[in-house]
Order: C-alpha cells, then structure tokens, then sequence
C-alpha cells in the first residue's frame, strides 16, 4: 500500500531525475570511450576529481557554470593521460584505468588537504537552484519531475539528444563508432585512428567530470569524501545494460535511480524500519549486478573494445 | 606514430625506461611537496627514515607489507591469466569474517589444530565469494571487472550489517566491532616482544608455494597460456573456463589469508576499518611486481615502506599523506609504459 503511494508522489519521481542525472552525465562519458574502442576505468576517479574542481572552483569566487567549465577540463586532462597511455602506446586499458582513477581520487585529496588544511566540516557554496518551466511544471506528476529541475539537470538531458545526434547522425559520430567496431576500415579511409580515439577518451572523461561535479553543485552544496562512491562502476554497468546507446542508456540510469529513490523512501517506512539499512544500499550494486547478467548475453559489444590498434600490425 | 617489437633488446634497452621511470615518479612527487610548501629533500629524507630509521619503524614496515603480499599475489595470480580481480578487498574481509566467526571461541581447540583451521575456512571462503564472478564470467560473459569491484560494496556493507548486529561485540562500548578471537586463535609472534608475527612468514612461504605452482606445475602453465591468448590455449585443448575458475579460487583464497592475518596476527577483532585499501593496493604491487610471485614480497616491501613513511613524513613536515598515493598511481602509470618500451621501439611514419 505504501509503495503505491510513494509512487504516485510527484516527488518521488523528481527525486528519481535529480539521482538520475550524474549518472547520466558519467554514462555518457562511459559510452562514447567505448564505443570508440576503449574501457575508461578510470571514470570512478575522474569523477571524484570533477566533483571537487567544480565545488572548489564556485568556492573561491567563479560563476556556477564556470565551475562546471573547470570541472570538465579537469575531467579531460585525466582523460588526456588515459587516452595518451592506453592509445597510441596500447597499454591494457584495464590497468590505466585503475591507475588514472587511483591518480585522480588521490590527488584530489591531496588538494583538497592543501586548500583546506584545518576544516572538520567542509564549507558549502550557493548551488544549482531548481528553475521552474512554465505551464510544463504544472503537469501532474512528471510536470515536477522533468521540468521542476536544476538547470544542471536539463543539460543532462539535452546532452542524450546531442551525444545520440552526433553519434548516429554526423561523420564524426560514423567515424566514432567504426573506430570502435572496425579499426582498420577507418585507417583504410585515410582517417588516424588513435586521434579518433584520443579525441573520444578525452571528451568522455569531460562528461564523467561533469558528472561528479553535478553532485557537488546540484544534488549537494559540498565536497566530501567517498562522496562518489562506486558510482562511476554502476555506470559502467548501465553502459551494458543500455547496449552502448544514449537513449537506452538514459532510460536506464532513469530506472535506476528511480529504484534508489524507492528504496530511500521504503527504508522510511514501517516494514523497512524493520529491515537493516544496510540491505537497502546494498540495493544499488545487487541490480548492477544483475543488470549485467541479463543484458551481457545480448548486448551488442563494439568488436574492437578493448584491441589496441597499432598500424602496421596485420 | 607505430610500434614495433624488438627482438632481441639490449641490456640498456631492459634497464633505462624502468630506471627513468622510477626518476620520472620522484621529480613529480618532488614537484607535489613543492606546491604543498616542503623541500623535497627533506620530505624523501622523512618518508625514508619513517620507514626504515628505526627497529619500530621497519617492523612496522614489516607489518603493513604482510597483508600487501597477500593482496598482491592475490592479483598478481589472476592478472596473470587476464583474469581481472578487482575484488581482492571483498575477499580479506571474507577471510576475516570467518576467522571471526570460528576464532572467538566457538571451536575452543588449541593453537596448533585451531590456526590452521581457521587459515583453511577463511582460504574457502574468499574463494567461494571469487567464484560468483568467476562462474558469471564463464557463463554469462559477465565481465569480471565490473562485478567485482560492486561485490566490494555489497560485501563491506554486509559486513557493516553483522557488526551492527549479528557479531556485534556486546562489551565493545557500542562500537560496530566483533569480539576479539580467543588466544589460541592468535598467530605467536615471530620474535618475543616484537609486534612481527607469523602471518608474515606465512605471506613469504605462499609466495614461494605460487612461484613453484607458477613454474613447475600444469595448472601454471595452464594459467600462463590461458592469459597470453585464450584462442590459443583452447585449441590445445586447455579447459580455459576450469582454468579461469580455478585462477580464480586460488586469488580469492589468497586476498583471504591478509584477512585471516590481519585479524589473528595484529587486531585480534574485525572492525570496518581493518583494511585501509589493502585490497585495491594489492593491484599496484602486482604490477610493480610485473606479476611475479617472489617480485611482490618487494614491491609490498616498497609500497609498505612508502606508506608507513609518509605518514610520519605528514606529521613532521605537514605535507598531506596522500602524496604516497600520488607517488604509487604515478609510479605505476609510468611503469608499465616503461616496460612496454623495454619490448617496443616507438617508430613516426
């Protein structure tokens, strides 16, 4: 009974949206460095890294969007090392990615510490504020759902619709994906495949770093440790369970959150008082899990994930 | 730019990129103690006599590197087989959660029957716990990678759950820890009155037992064949699948013991902060070690060392201590380039 009224509750599902869109942002990142070719493991650090230049950033003294501007060129940087390494020199895109992500969360503690060496409770900034849509927003149920958010939140999903553009409708996107399914067939065109997939790796690290700012300047006002929490693996699993497509990719995080929402307002409730919390946040990871087992035996892989491309090799 | 292998490299060829890496680390780190407003050589100076300037500080060396060559065999031995086990945290905790569970009293056996009991119970339970990603691999295509690090999360929460409640530590002033294990449940330590206990002999007699199992032995060859090309290996017949599954267990089984040793040879009692990461740092160390068995006993020598010296060098000179975090990723990045140019000429078109 109460989970039928925690559903029909405009704000359960404006909740579900606003969780939704970090993962959104980092996904897409995920996505675009796959369907080019490679693995970013980093992704889980590149976020925690983004999380906090874009919090530091407002902090001391840039506009809102600046800091998310700073954020993504943090986020790229990271990207630059990864795509450097893993490339041109073909390095095992699994121990790159760990070792960028180890990179990136360390030395944004090491910052951190360094711009803030005495604090218990770290300072807030004025963050991303909901801005309401006329006449949309009145809609019942998804009217606060959609159009009752932070601006923060209509960029995630104006960039589904830019990443699906032009990945499915540009050259540049054709060239994408083909790097990633049929690397020698772009080398043959003339095209060089490591700048395709250098350029890929370095803007889908943009996105991760946005998608950890998000959570410093739109879902909370402040920085804290672990604040990321596995959440950049969830989203490489929401990368399979999306079949390595924005759209589906979007529904997906959007179910997703949508579930994590349900069960912070289950644990509220009278029989989930009963329930350890612990099971709850198990919750996250379990349908990660499980998500990867039942879309792993259709997903459609890009070929070359995961194959260096070295010309000259045949 | 293309690469192209070497055939037969020089000597200077296998030891100048290692060596420039290695000088590549410290500059970086060097420039990090800089921004933080340290001398560099100083820092070096702390970091080196944390570590090693005096008996209390190598024994404490000696300490953080046991749980470190568990974990780094643990991925050194699934690596090995491309295998990707990033699991090894989930795994320690499995392995101390048993020795918990058996240690506190519930087999009340002497030392000599007990230690090796519990050693046992924790080896199976980090395996079974590998075996869920192992057989969703094999099975499903699950990739490992992804599953396992989740696995960290539902298995530390889990283990946050029974501390809470189930194994909670009635006289523990209501802090989320077990009750400590009984005193035959601890290993004795190496030397009287020194805090080295035999969990470190332990860790150095595995790593000999995998560098035998890794040269000597079918399963090795197995393992070896499967990780340099599966295509391969399954058209000599090699089982790949049992082979995953069997890699598998023996590196869940091995991240199991740290745990095992951690709680019965220094804590005496699980609490959620028993590992500071052991788990992901076991990767770095397999690496450094470029895999080998008998390389990670020193690369965990190195890492234990760098980590036990930052953090006295943190105190004494004010420079955070995630600067030895920033010195491991940064020392790994560059050498695992640098051992690809060991084999690899960089060639422009």
């Amino acid at each position: 009974m109460e989970i039928i009224e925690i559903l029909f509750a405009a704000s359960f599902w404006a909740a579900a949206v606003r969780i939704a869109s970090p993962l959104i942002f980092a996904t897409l990142g995920e996505l675009i460095c796959e369907r080019a070719g490679v693995l970013n493991l980093g992704i889980e650090g590149i976020m925690v890294a983004g999380a906090f230049a874009g919090w530091m950033a407002v902090y001391s003294g840039t506009g809102l969007w600046m800091g998310v501007c700073v954020a993504m060129i943090v986020g790229m940087l990271f990207g630059t090392v990864h795509s450097i390494l893993t490339v041109p020199f073909g390095l095992s895109q699994h121990v790159v990615g760990l070792g960028v992500t180890l990179l990136a969360t360390s030395s944004t503690y090491f910052a951190y510490r360094l711009a803030l060496p005495e604090v218990t409770s770290p300072p807030k900034i004025n963050s991303f504020q909901p801005f309401e849509i006329p006449i949309l927003s009145e809609i019942p149920l998804i009217g606060p759902a959609l159009f009752l958010q932070t601006p923060f939140t209509y960029l995630a999903f104006a960039l589904v619709v830019v990443v699906a553009f032009v990945l499915y409708l540009t050259p540049l996107g054709l060239a994408v994906r083909a790097a990633g399914e049929n690397p020698a067939a772009i080398a043959a065109q003339g095209l060089s495949v490591t700048k395709i997939r250098m350029g890929a790796v370095i803007v889908g690290s943009g996105f991760m770093a946005m998608g950890g700012a998000f959570l410093t300047m739109s879902a909370f006002d402040s920085f804290f440790f672990e604040m990321v929490n596995g959440r950049g693996w969830i989203c490489i699993a929401l990368v399979v369970f999306g079949s390595w497509r924005p759209g589906k990719a979007l529904l997906g995080a959007v179910l997703f959150a949508a579930f994590d929402a349900l069960q912070i307002r289950v644990q509220q409730t009278s029989f989930g008082s009963q329930v350890p919390y612990q099971i709850f946040l198990m919750m996250p990871y379990v349908l990660s899990i499980m998500a990867l087992v039942v879309m792993s035996r259709r997903a459609e892989v890009p070929a070359a994930l995961m194959v260096p491309f070295n010309k000259g090799e045949r | 730019m293309r690469l192209e292998p070497i055939n037969n490299p020089s000597l200077a060829r296998s030891l100048v990129p290692p060596t420039i890496a290695l000088g590549a680390t410290i500059v970086f780190a060097s420039l990090l103690a800089m921004v933080a407003g340290a001398n560099p050589f100083s820092v070096f100076g702390l970091i080196l006599s944390g570590a090693l300037g005096s008996k209390f500080a190598i024994l404490e060396t000696l300490n953080r590197a046991t749980p470190l060559i568990f974990t780094g065999l643990a991925a050194a031995v699934a690596f090995r087989a491309k295998f990707w086990n990033i699991g090894a945290e989930a795994q320690l905790y499995a392995g101390a959660l048993l020795t918990v569970l058996l240690g506190t009293g519930l087999l009340p056996w002497p030392s000599i029957a007990l230690l090796p009991t519990l050693a046992v119970f924790a080896i199976l339970a980090g395996a079974t716990l590998l075996l869920v990603p192992a057989l969703l691999k094999t099975r499903y295509g699950v990739d490992e990678v992804v599953t396992t690090l989740l696995f960290n999360f539902i298995f530390l929460l889990f283990i946050s759950l029974l501390l809470e409640g189930p194994i909670k530590d009635p006289m523990g002033m209501g802090w989320p820890k077990s009750a400590r294990v009984i005193s035959e449940a601890r290993l004795p330590r190496l030397v009287d009155g020194l805090r080295l206990h035999w969990g470190f002999s332990l860790a150095i007699f595995s790593a000999i037992c995998i560098w035998i199992i890794q040269t000597r032995s079918t399963l090795g060859y197995e393992m070896r064949a499967v990780g340099l090309n599966k295509q391969a290996a399954a058209f000599a017949g090699i089982p790949v699948n049992i082979v995953l599954v069997k890699t598998a267990l023996l590196s869940g089984g091995l991240a199991a013991l740290a745990g095992f040793s951690e709680v019965s040879g220094l804590k005496g009692s699980l609490t959620l902060d028993l590992s500071p990461g052991f788990g992901y740092t076991g990767i770095i160390v397999a690496m450094l070690a470029l895999l080998h068995p008998l390389g990670v006993i020193v690369a965990a020598l190195f890492v234990a060392g760098i980590f036990v010296g930052a953090d006295s060098m943190s105190r004494a000179a004010d420079v955070p201590t995630y600067l030895a975090d920033i010195m491991l990723a940064t020392a790994l990045l560059f050498m695992v380039l640098a051992i690809m140019l060991t084999r690899f000429r960089v060639v422009r078109d």
